[in-house]
């Protein structure tokens, strides 16, 4: 890819606006921390179309910045646990070579819940929090899979020129 | 390209069932009794416990800042006010079955309701 620095800033931007957007929508469940995780779209597209560095350091400056800017100090936390275990299982399960996007995003779904659950637990030093597990582990499945089909349409329409 | 392979399919198909045992598991495990009082901790220390059958209003109060507002009524606890900015545990719904919690993350303020006896679930997560 030509103009590197470029376009991980536009990807960065994008992710940002991402963030953004999700803020604005009112997308409540009565489950705290149940989020669309529209960004996810980009991270998953950089996974296939731009590399797996990059879409490392774009996911982990996406939750620093958009927690400064619409968040705070716990949500950054929360957020880099989530979106540090859902990155390492989507790499380790792409890395096979035999799944293909959706069942590859639906899993970074569920484990971006896992990761924040187990955080959330070990900050406030109470396990019965786990009680939320399986009404997460159901969002992370339905968020996931709305996000795969996403990202599988960007990747095979304009996939090949992020190339 | 195939948008959905074979493996993917089998792979959903698995992910969907070990999710299915665990919400089985979880909805035996819980019981959803009514519970008889809420505890309250923060940081994991307790900080009071207050009967789900007496209508009252308590401040929770830490280093002389009143950081969440926790009301009990008709059975239920419900968080009404919070100084953090998101607010998640004020739009929680109110709880009243056993083991039902609400957390306000950055106060590290958890509200639990417990039975009229320890569960098994309890002596175990401590």
């Amino acid at each position: 890819m030509r103009n590197k620095v470029a376009y991980l800033g536009v990807f960065l931007a994008l992710a940002l606006i991402c963030s953004y957007v999700e803020s604005l929508i009112p997308f409540y469940f009565g489950i705290p921390g149940v989020k669309l995780g529209l960004t996810n779209i980009v991270v998953v597209l950089m996974l296939y179309c731009v590399g797996t560095k990059e879409a490392l350091a774009i996911s982990v400056l996406r939750i620093v910045l958009a927690g400064f800017l619409f968040g705070n100090m716990f949500s950054i936390l929360y957020s880099l646990a989530g979106g540090l275990l859902s990155f390492l299982i989507m790499v380790l399960l792409k890395r096979t070579g035999k799944l293909g996007v959706l069942p590859i995003s639906v899993s970074g779904g569920v484990f971006h819940n896992v990761g924040q659950l187990v955080v959330a637990a070990a900050v406030v030093e109470n396990y019965n929090i786990f009680y939320y597990m399986p009404v997460l582990l159901v969002a992370g499945i339905i968020t996931g899979f709305l996000i795969g089909v996403a990202a599988q349409e960007m990747i095979l329409r304009i996939g090949n020129r992020l190339k | 390209m195939k948008r959905v392979s074979r493996n993917d399919i089998i792979f959903l198909a698995v992910l969907a069932a070990v999710v299915a045992v665990v919400f089985l598991v979880f909805s035996v495990v819980g019981n959803k009794e009514d519970g008889a009082y809420v505890l309250v901790t923060i940081d994991g220390e307790e900080y009071g416990t207050y009967s789900l059958w007496q209508e009252q209003e308590v401040p929770i109060i830490q280093d002389g800042v009143t950081t969440n507002v926790l009301v009990i009524e008709d059975g239920f606890a419900d968080m009404t006010e919070a100084d953090c900015p998101d607010k998640l545990c004020v739009h929680q719904k109110a709880i009243s079955k056993n083991n039902e919690t609400i957390v306000c993350l950055p106060n590290k303020v958890v509200v639990q309701v417990m039975g009229s006896e320890e569960s098994g679930f309890d002596s175990i997560a401590k």
